[in-house]
C-alpha cells in the first residue's frame, strides 16, 4: 500500500535515522554538563580534582580553557558581553554550562558532576526586562556594557506625533508576553570528533539552519571553515526554530573533543532542554494606538522591553527586528514609532521560536485593536474591516519596508464570519451572558512573514553604523539533481526538515517537472558541509520551505530537463526550440518518431560523450542557488523587507469562563489563511493545526517561568505543561488561495501561520468574556489561578 | 573511582548482572549494570533504536513499550527488570517494513506524524488500546493516550488515525496482532 509521505515508513517502523541513532565513529565518549544552581554569582573556582581521578573520566573542560581554546560568539555587540560556550567569570542564568566532564559513558560522566566542587559567590539578580532597565539598584549582568540594556533602537514611519495630535480616540495598554519554547521532543545532539592528524572537526548535531551559523561556531573555534564539518542527519525529532540556537554546544562538544583526545558526544536531557535550550523572549510592552471615530488607525507607538536573559545570542535581536516588515500586521496604517530595548536578565537564553517576534507582535496590536473598538462602541470585526489592506493595492510597501506580495484579506474575514456564522455566536453570547454565563468571543488577525531575508539582522545597527559594514541581502536556498546513466534521480535538499514532509513534497514536484514516475526519485535530506551544496541562509527556519525551498527544486529540475533537451536535441539532429517534451520523452516538433527517452538522453551523458552538442559537460549534476530579488538590506529610513513573502490569518474563538475555578474553555477555535496556493492541503491542515497548539500552549499553559529572585520553577515536564490530547479545542481552517507571484509555483510558508495569532485571539476573547466585569487580559498565559485571582479582586472592588 | 565503590550500595549498583528477555519474538541474553535504564538497554545494548526518549522522567511517553503485553515507559525501568519478560517494541509492530499493520497505515493516511519522535510511542499506545478495547470512541482515543506527548501534530490527525484504524473492519484494529 501506498504511504502518504515518502518519510512514513522509516519513521512508522522505527527506522528513521535521529541524531543519537547515528553510528558516527568509533570509540565515542560522552559529555555531561555542569550547569548553574544560581540566578547570577561570581565562579571564584573550580576544584575538578576529584572527578578527574575518578575511573572512565577523560577530561573536565571549564571557563578557563574554553576562554583559552575560543573566541566569544560574533554578534551584533561585537566588543562587549562576551558570550562563550561555556561561563568564564560569571554565571548569569540557572542552568548556564559551568564544566564539561568528558568520560567513557554517559553515567560515569553525570556521576562524575557531582565531584567537581565549585565556588560560587552569589550575586543579586534581576529577570523582569524593564526593570533590569529602569530600576537604578537592578545588578548589572555585564560590567563592560555598564547597563543592562544589550541595544537600544528607535524607530519611526511616517509621522506618529502628527497622527496622535489628530486622533479622536488613543488608547495604551501595558502588556506583558510570556517566556515560552516549543521543546520539540527530541533534544538537542551533538557529535564531535576532533582530528588532530588533520587539524578537522566534524561535528554531527540536530541542527536545522541557518547555516550562517557554520562560519560563527568556525570563527569561535579559530579554525578555517573548510576544516569544519557539519553533518545533520536526515531525521529531526522536531525544531521550530530552537534548534537554531543549539549553535553554542556544537563549539562547546568540539572544544570538549580537542581537549579531551577522543569524539564526544551529548544528548541534551529534558531538564537541560527546559532550564537551559532556548525560548522565545518575554516582552514588556506599552502599546498605545491613535484613531479616528469611524475606528480607523492613523498610527501606533510601541515601547518594547525584549528580554534575552544572560547573554545576546545571534540571530537575536530577531525577536524583536524580524518581523519589522510586517509591524503593522494586516492594516493600511503608516505612521508608526517604535522604541525597543533588546535587555539581559538573569534567565535563559532565547532564539527563534515558531513565529518569531509575531505571537508578542499581534498580542500587542491585536489587544489595542479591541480596545479601541469596544472604547468607540464599534465591533471589532468591522474595525478590522476598515483598516484591512485592501486586495488592489498588492503588491504592497508597508511604512516599515516590508513588501507585501499577495493576499485578499477582505476575503479571509468575509470567510471567517460566514464559517463560524459570527452573528449568531453573538446572539448565542447575548444569550449566554443574560444567564450569567461568561461567554467571549475574540478576533486576532496577522501577516505571517516567511522567508527572511537576512539583511534584517542589521537593522540592529543604526543607519551610520550600517554605512561602516558590508551589507548583507538574500534569502537563497540550493537545490542539487542528479540523474544518473539509467535515468534514475538522486535529489539533494539543504533545508534540514524536522518533520514538514520536505522529501514528499519535493519528489512531487520534481516528478512533475520531469515528467518521470515519483518513485524513480530519491530525496536526501540532511546536510553534509564538507560534499553538498549549502550557502548562508540554507536549512528551515523562517517558513522557508513552501516558499523558497520549493522553487529551488522546481528551478533545479527545469535546468535539468533543459540540459537533457540540448543533448535530445543534438542527437535528433534538431534545433533545441524544435524539440518538445511529452510524457518522459524528447521529440521533434510535428515529426514524433524522432524521439528520445529521458533515460536515453542522460545515458549520453554519462555513457557517450562524445554524442554531446559542443559545450555541453558530460554528466547531469546540476545545482542551483534560488534567491529573491526582493531580499534587499535595510535603507537609510531603516526600512527593511524582513521577510519575502507574506501569508494572512483571520482568526476567531470562542471560549467561555468558569466563574468559580477561573479556568478557560476554549469552546471552537476558526482561522482563515492566505497562504498563496497551497501545495497539499493534508501537509498545510498538519501544519496549522500544529502551530495552533503550540499558541495555544503559550496562551494558556506554557512558561519559563522565575521566582522574582531568578530561581527557576518548571524545569521538568510536570512543570512547564505541554497541552496533551485532552486540551485541545476543535480547530476549523478555511483557505483563501491568492497566488503569491515571487515564488515559481505561487506558494508561501504556512507552518508558524497559527502560533502568532493564536495567543492574541485567546486574550481577546476572554477579554470580551471577562468584560461584564471589567477585566481585560493583558498578560499570559491565562491559567486558572490567573483568572481566578482576576474574578476575585473583581467581586471584591463590585 | 575507589571511594564510590566501597559500599554494599555501590556494589549493587555497579555489578552487572545477566539477563534474559524477549523482544519481537527473539531471545535476548545481555549484561546489564543494576543501574541501567531499559530505555538505554533497548536503544543502546540491543540496538534497538525504534524506541525514542524525550524527557527520561516519565511524562513523555516517547519511550513507550508493551512490556507484557501492557504499555510501559521503559525509561522509568531499569534493565534488570525485564529478566524474563516479554518485550515488543515499534520495531515488533509489523511483519517487515513493506507489511505495515492497519494501525500504521491509518497513522501515514491520516497524516498523524510529522518529524516522526514520538511516533513510535503513540503506536504501542495505540495498538495496546485497540487491543483493549476495538472500537474506542474519541474522548476514549484522548484519554487513553493523554500521557503521550507530540509537539508537531497539535493531536487531532492522531485521534483520527486510531478511529480509522479502530473502524476499518468494524471490530477493532489489528494493531496488536504482531509476532
Ligand atoms: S522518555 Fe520516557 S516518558 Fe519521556
Ligand atoms: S510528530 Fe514530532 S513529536 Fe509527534
Amino acid at each position: 500500500m501506498d504511504l502518504y509521505r515518502v518519510e512514513d515508513r522509516r519513521l512508522l517502523t522505527g527506522h528513521g535515522t535521529f541524531l543519537d541513532d547515528l553510528s558516527t565513529v568509533p570509540n565515542v565518549h560522552h559529555a555531561a554538563i555542569l550547569r548553574s544552581p544560581y540566578p547570577h554569582a561570581r565562579i571564584r573556582n573550580i576544584d575538578a580534582s576529584k572527578a578527574l581521578a575518578m575511573e572512565g573520566v577523560d577530561a573536565v573542560l571549564t571557563g578557563r580553557d574554553v576562554a583559552k581554546m575560543s573566541r566569544p560568539f560574533a554578534s551584533a555587540l561585537p566588543r562587549q558581553a562576551a558570550y562563550y560556550s561555556l561561563a568564564v567569570d560569571k554565571a548569569r542564568f540557572v542552568g548556564e554550562p559551568i564544566a564539561v566532564v568528558v568520560a567513557k559513558d554517559r553515567y560515569l560522566a553525570e556521576d562524575a558532576l557531582a565531584l567537581i566542587d565549585v565556588d560560587y559567590e552569589q550575586l543579586p539578580a534581576v529577570v523582569d526586562p524593564e526593570q533590569a532597565v529602569i530600576d537604578p539598584d537592578a545588578p548589572i549582568l555585564h560590567e563592560d556594557v555598564g547597563t543592562n540594556v544589550a541595544l537600544h533602537r528607535t524607530l519611526r514611519y511616517g509621522d506618529p506625533e502628527e497622527a496622535f495630535r489628530q486622533a479622536d480616540v488613543v488608547v495604551k495598554r501595558r502588556l506583558r508576553f510570556p517566556k515560552y519554547g516549543s521543546t520539540p521532543l527530541e533534544t538537542f545532539g551533538v557529535v564531535a570528533a576532533w582530528n588532530a592528524a588533520e587539524d578537522t572537526l566534524t561535528i554531527w548535531s540536530n541542527f536545522h539552519g541557518p547555516f550562517s551559523m557554520h562560519p560563527v561556531v568556525a570563527q569561535a573555534l579559530g579554525i578555517p571553515s573548510n576544516k569544519l564539518r557539519f553533518i545533520v542527519p536526515g531525521d529531526i525529532g522536531g525544531g521550530f526554530g530552537i534548534k537554531t540556537s543549539i549553535y553554542p554546544y556544537l563549539a562547546l562538544i568540539g572544544l570538549a573533543s580537542r581537549f579531551s583526545g577522543v569524539p564526544v558526544k551529548w544528548i541534551e536531557d529534558r531538564q537541560e532542554n527546559l532550564m537551559a535550550s532556548s525560548s522565545g523572549t518575554d516582552r514588556v510592552s506599552e502599546v498605545e494606538l491613535a484613531a479616528a471615530n469611524d475606528g480607523t488607525i492613523l498610527g501606533v507607538r510601541m515601547k518594547i522591553y525584549d528580554n534575552v536573559g544572560g547573554y545576546f545570542r545571534p540571530p537575536e535581536p530577531g525577536c524583536t527586528f524580524r518581523p519589522l516588515g510586517n509591524y503593522v500586521g494586516g492594516y493600511s496604517f503608516r505612521n508608526l514609532d517604535v522604541d525597543a530595548y533588546i535587555v539581559f536578565t538573569n534567565k535563559s537564553l532565547t532564539g527563534p521560536n515558531r513565529g518569531y517576534g509575531c505571537p508578542h507582535l499581534y498580542f500587542g496590536l491585536e489587544r489595542v485593536v479591541d480596545e479601541m473598538a469596544h472604547k468607540l462602541g464599534l465591533d471589532p470585526a468591522e474595525v478590522r474591516r476598515r483598516n484591512l489592506i485592501p486586495k488592489a493595492a498588492f503588491p504592497y510597501r508597508t511604512p516599515t519596508g516590508g513588501l507585501y506580495d499577495a493576499g485578499d484579506y477582505e476575503a479571509c474575514l468575509d470567510t471567517l464570519l460566514e464559517t463560524a456564522d459570527y452573528e449568531g455566536l453573538r446572539r448565542m453570547q447575548a444569550d449566554a451572558r443574560q444567564h450569567g454565563r461568561l461567554v467571549g468571543i475574540g478576533f486576532a488577525f496577522g501577516v505571517d512573514p516567511s522567508v527572511s531575508n537576512m539583511g534584517y539582522v542589521d537593522i540592529a545597527a543604526t543607519p551610520e553604523e550600517r554605512k561602516r559594514r558590508r551589507p548583507k541581502s538574500g534569502a537563497t536556498q540550493g537545490t542539487t539533481i542528479q540523474v544518473d546513466d539509467l535515468g534514475k534521480v538522486t535529489v539533494e535538499i539543504s533545508t534540514t526538515p524536522q518533520g514538514q514532509s520536505h522529501e514528499t513534497m519535493v519528489r512531487r514536484h520534481i516528478a512533475q517537472e520531469l515528467g518521470i514516475p515519483e518513485v524513480d526519485i530519491t530525496v536526501i535530506s540532511g546536510m553534509d558541509t564538507a560534499t553538498r551544496s549549502w550557502t548562508i541562509p540554507s536549512g528551515s527556519y523562517s517558513s522557508r520551505f513552501a516558499s523558497i525551498g520549493i522553487s529551488s527544486a522546481v528551478v533545479t529540475a527545469r535546468k535539468v530537463l533543459e540540459k537533457l533537451g540540448r543533448i535530445a536535441a543534438h542527437q535528433l539532429e534538431a534545433d533545441p526550440s524544435d524539440v518538445e517534451y511529452v510524457d518522459g520523452n524528447f521529440r521533434v516538433k510535428g515529426a514524433p518518431e524522432r524521439s528520445l527517452a529521458f533515460r536515453h538522453a542522460a545515458g549520453i551523458a554519462h555513457w557517450d560523450p562524445a554524442s554531446l552538442p559542443p559545450g555541453t559537460d558530460p554528466g547531469i549534476y546540476v545545482t542551483h542557488f534560488h534567491t529573491m530579488p526582493t531580499a534587499l538590506p535595510p535603507d537609510d529610513e531603516d526600512r527593511v523587507n524582513s521577510s519575502n513573502t507574506y501569508g494572512f490569518m483571520a482568526d476567531l474563538c470562542l471560549v467561555e469562563v468558569d466563574r468559580e475555578t477561573g479556568e478557560v474553555e476554549v469552546k471552537k477555535y476558526w482561522g482563515v489563511h492566505d497562504s498563496g496556493v497551497i501545495l497539499d492541503h493534508k501537509i498545510a491542515e498538519g501544519q496549522i493545526q500544529g502551530s495552533f497548539v503550540h499558541g495555544l500552549g503559550g496562551a494558556m499553559y506554557e512558561e519559563m517561568a522565575y521566582d522574582e529572585d531568578g530561581a527557576f520553577l518548571t524545569g521538568t515536564f510536570m512543570d512547564y505543561l505541554c497541552p496533551t490530547f485532552l486540551e485541545v479545542p476543535p480547530l476549523e481552517t478555511r483557505y483563501v488561495e491568492t497566488p503569491s507571484p515571487f515564488t515559481v509555483l505561487g506558494s508561501k510558508g504556512i507552518g508558524e501561520s497559527a502560533t502568532e495569532t493564536v495567543p492574541a485571539c485567546i486574550a481577546n476573547a476572554v477579554t470580551d468574556a471577562l468584560r461584564p466585569l471589567g477585566i481585560e487580559v493583558n498578560e499570559l498565559p491565562v491559567t486558572p489561578t490567573k483568572v481566578w485571582n482576576w474574578l476575585q479582586q473583581a467581586q471584591s472592588e463590585a | 573511582m575507589a571511594e564510590m565503590r566501597t559500599g554494599h550500595l555501590e556494589d549493587a549498583l555497579f555489578e552487572a548482572r545477566e539477563i534474559a528477555c524477549t523482544v519481537n519474538g527473539k531471545l535476548y541474553r545481555a549484561m546489564a549494570e543494576p543501574r541501567r535504564l531499559l530505555s538505554d538497554f533497548i536503544r543502546e545494548d540491543l540496538d534497538l533504536k525504534g524506541t525514542h526518549v524525550g524527557c527520561e522522567h516519565g511524562v513523555c511517553g516517547a519511550c513507550t513499550i508493551l512490556f507484557n503485553g501492557q504499555p510501559a515507559r521503559s525509561c522509568l525501568m531499569f534493565a534488570v527488570q525485564a529478566d524474563g519478560a516479554e518485550i515488543v517494541t515499534v520495531e515488533g509492530l509489523a511483519r517487515s517494513p513493506q507489511q505495515l499493520t492497519r494501525l500504521q497505515e491509518s497513522f501515514s493516511q491520516e497524516h498523524a506524524l510529522q518529524c516522526g519522535y514520538c511516533t513510535p510511542g503513540m503506536l504501542i499506545s495505540a495498538t495496546a488500546l485497540l487491543s483493549e478495547n476495538p472500537s474506542p470512541t474519541d474522548s476514549e482515543v484522548r484519554h487513553a493516550m493523554a500521557g503521550q506527548l507530540c509537539r508537531c501534530t497539535g493531536y487531532e490527525q492522531i485521534v483520527r488515525a486510531v478511529l480509522a484504524a479502530a473502524d476499518s473492519d468494524g471490530k477493532g484494529g489489528e494493531g496488536g496482532n504482531h509476532a
